[in-house]
């Protein structure tokens, strides 16, 4: 019966070992593995191939070249998606949403159903899921091969030790960087993976800003934005360089946040010692390019654009409704943007953006579609669309859109941009933040924290925009 | 239990060759269903686990190549030669003796998971760091195979692992192999059948301690566990854990839960479900 008796003579007996015995524990396990290593490893002389991974790493660990590869490497992955993604979503958008959608209008006719429900489903459900898959998938499946080729050779550890300095500085744990780069990918990914950070406080910090990192849902709109508004400041030739750039630079702005960010948790409510820690660099290895092709596709791609289309039917369905559902004289999205229409004028959007962001709360993905919606159906009838109804667009239309219904600017576009980067997470994200803290307290401030930091960035450059007379 | 079972495909030459065991083995992904053998695969950080772990599953767990990836357990199973197995890939460590989170799932898992067989994947280019979480392991279990992954790499940096010699030294099969293109995967099947089906008797290497009063502490402390839950096999190592004031292990010998880790406990668990 008693067990405690165990742990009594176990106590006992540790009370008469040295304070240092457990050293002599590992020591004796070390000893050990070093005498079998000792007898069953041969060493040739170093060949070749040792110095050219050598000299690999002294580039890309180089206090400046380091950097510069970083930026370019980056700036050549967003290059490759937003210039290969062009054609591929202009023909999957004049397929689904152009095509798509007068087939099934026309399928839909004959049937006689009422008209509230075809437009509830077709022109809602339908046409926000097909805009979805169309701005998307191209995208993701360029994106995400890219990213895992370099994972799979072994860069990412490499960003690691190259930003380690920074995040020490901040008072945060270098390992955040990696949680930072999966967070590129999906930001409810990147606040799982911070488990590799053992101490709580660091936990937390890299927990709060790995909303900075800007996820595959919010790629599109910077996307977007940088190809119709910032690309076309330049002649041609160099729209897409324009664009690659402006997308690297809100990119880039995410890291500096997020450095200011966990400095300033680390020196207020988060205090504490910078933990030490020991980072691999794992050997360079070959990618495996078709595997990595099929593995992204199928395991990446695919699941997070099931994702965005289980969340963009709904939304379509509530963008619908709320258009298409009239109190007073005006639709409900015309009362509720007309609520948010001083705010948004403060932070250089208008009430529109903000409107869609809060339909947008449980995926970030359906945000342009629900913009472009909401400016056409709420904005003067520049084209003929029905309430409620997706027009099928290409890029240059959309641009049309926006600047004479919308009434955007180059302020929008750039507000827009920095907005997308700084505003809550999105519902997956922040459940998983409660998931993995438990804290109502840090769930919260993870949540409202970036939209605050949002709501007086954009605030800033709107008034500093106004007051100089750009806009 | 013969290697010609299911290997109608091939001609006759090739079905009754031993290395031909490919057609024995069935992925069978996330598939639930009742399993024989419970299989953990532990090892360092970025050695290839879910590489392995993939190869045998057929699941395409996400494989990146820095430490760390695997933050949590996965579960996936195969068939081979007609016995199903339950796959556990747990989280890379250095170690199983400091406390974080990573170490105690691994650690858990290991002493109260009570896996049938451990596969312990070692990167044959840092050998000797490897070895130290396999000496560790194997103070836990010895029911452990040794996958000697990265041999290619080694290869590639001058270095040649012996691995009859290692297996001699550690008292477990190791088997050499390079997961990334999929050699050595029928050996490794093949050892862990072995080891599972009492084919192989393993006798893992059990470090001793070269201060003798900890030596005497851990055999006196070893005897009493030994005394109070008779069976359980790994007494020295919970002596070991129970000295450096463990809590999970502590917990676990208050509560009595430890005297479920016997011998006798882990067969009776495994017959039930048992069909061979």
């Amino acid at each position: 019966m008693n067990r405690s008796a165990i742990l009594d003579e176990a106590a006992r007996l540790r009370a008469e070992l040295d304070d240092d015995f457990r050293d002599g524990i590992v020591e004796s396990l070390y000893t050990e593995a070093s005498r079998i290593t000792s007898t069953t490893l041969s060493r040739r002389e170093s060949p070749a191939r040792t110095t050219w991974d050598k000299l690999l790493d002294r580039a890309l660990t180089h206090r400046v070249w380091g950097f510069v590869v970083m930026g370019a490497l980056l700036f050549g992955v967003f290059w490759f998606t937003i210039a290969g993604a062009a054609a591929p979503s202009g023909l999957l958008s004049t397929l689904l949403v152009e095509h798509g959608h007068g087939w099934l209008t026309r399928l839909v006719a004959p049937l006689h159903v009422p008209e509230w429900l075809t437009g509830l489903l077709v022109d809602g459900v339908y046409l926000s899921t097909a805009w979805v898959v169309a701005v998307m998938l191209p995208p993701m499946a360029i994106f995400f091969p890219l990213f895992t080729i370099l994972e799979d050779f072994g860069y990412l550890p490499r960003v690691a030790f190259n930003l380690d300095r920074l995040f020490a500085r901040s008072g945060a744990h270098g390992k955040q960087a990696l949680s930072m780069m999966m967070g590129y990918g999906c930001n409810a990914a990147g606040v799982t993976s911070t488990r590799i950070i053992d101490s709580r406080r660091e936990r937390l910090i890299a927990i709060i800003t790995n909303n900075f990192s800007i996820c595959n849902g919010r790629w599109p709109v910077l996307i977007l934005m940088g190809t119709v508004f910032l690309g076309k400041l330049v002649p041609p030739a160099f729209a897409g360089v324009v664009a690659a750039g402006s997308v690297v630079t809100v990119a880039f702005l995410g890291v500096l946040v997020t450095l200011l960010v966990s400095w300033g948790l680390s020196k207020t409510v988060l205090r504490g010692e910078t933990s030490v820690y020991s980072l691999e660099l794992p050997p360079y290895r070959p990618p495996r390019i078709w595997r990595t092709l099929y593995t992204s596709l199928i395991d990446r791609t695919l699941k997070v654009l099931r994702r965005a289309v289980t969340m963009a039917a709904p939304a379509g369905a509530a963008i619908w409704l709320i258009s298409n559902v009239t109190i007073a004289e005006a639709s409900l999205a015309g009362h509720l943007a007309a609520l948010l229409a001083p705010l948004g004028w403060l932070m250089g959007l208008n009430g529109l953006i903000l409107l869609a962001y809060v339909v947008a709360i449980p995926a970030n993905e359906i945000i342009v579609p629900t913009i472009l919606m909401l400016t056409l159906t709420l904005g003067p009838d520049l084209l003929g669309a029905d309430s409620g109804v997706l027009l099928e667009l290409g890029t240059a239309e959309t641009r049309t859109v926006l600047v004479q219904a919308g009434g955007w600017t180059l302020l929008t576009a750039v507000n827009l941009m920095l907005f997308s980067l700084l505003h809550n997470p999105c519902g997956t994200t922040i459940l998983t933040i409660w998931h993995e803290t438990r804290s109502l307290k840090w769930t919260t401030v993870a949540t409202l924290l970036p939209v605050g930091l949002g709501i007086v960035v954009t605030s800033l450059t709107a008034a500093v925009a106004r007051s100089a007379g750009w806009v | 239990m013969t290697a010609a079972d299911s290997s109608s495909n091939t001609s006759p030459a090739c079905g009754d060759c031993v290395l031909n065991n490919a057609s024995n083995l069935r992925k069978l992904g996330v598939d639930p269903a009742g399993h024989d053998i419970v299989t953990a695969v532990a090892g360092n950080p970025n050695t290839g686990k879910s590489t392995v772990f993939n190869a045998l599953t057929g699941l395409r767990r996400h494989v990146g190549n820095w430490s760390g990836k695997t933050v949590d357990r996965a579960e996936g199973s195969f068939e081979y030669r007609r016995r199903r197995y339950k796959l556990v890939d747990l989280p890379g460590t250095y170690s199983l003796l400091s406390t974080s989170h990573d170490e105690d799932i691994a650690r858990d898992f290991l002493l109260f998971g009570r896996p049938d067989v451990t596969v312990v994947v070692v990167d044959a280019t840092r050998l000797e760091r490897n070895l130290n979480l396999v000496l560790q392991i194997l103070q836990i279990t010895d029911r452990v195979v040794c996958a000697l992954n990265l041999v290619d790499e080694a290869e590639r940096n001058g270095l040649t692992v012996d691995s009859r010699h290692l297996t001699r030294e550690l008292g477990v099969p190791v088997v050499p192999m390079t997961a990334r293109r999929g050699t050595g995967m029928t050996e490794l099947l093949e050892a862990v059948e072995q080891v599972t089906s009492g084919a192989i008797t393993t006798r893992g290497k059990r470090v001793q301690h070269r201060d003798n009063r900890v030596e005497q502490a851990v055999s006196r402390l070893a005897e009493r566990i030994e005394g109070k839950f008779p069976g359980v096999v790994n007494t020295r190592w919970i002596a070991l854990r129970l000295l450096e004031g463990d809590p999970s292990v502590e917990r676990a010998v208050a509560d009595g839960t430890l005297g479920e880790l016997s011998t006798a406990a882990v067969i009776a668990a495994s017959s039930d479900g048992n069909t061979t």
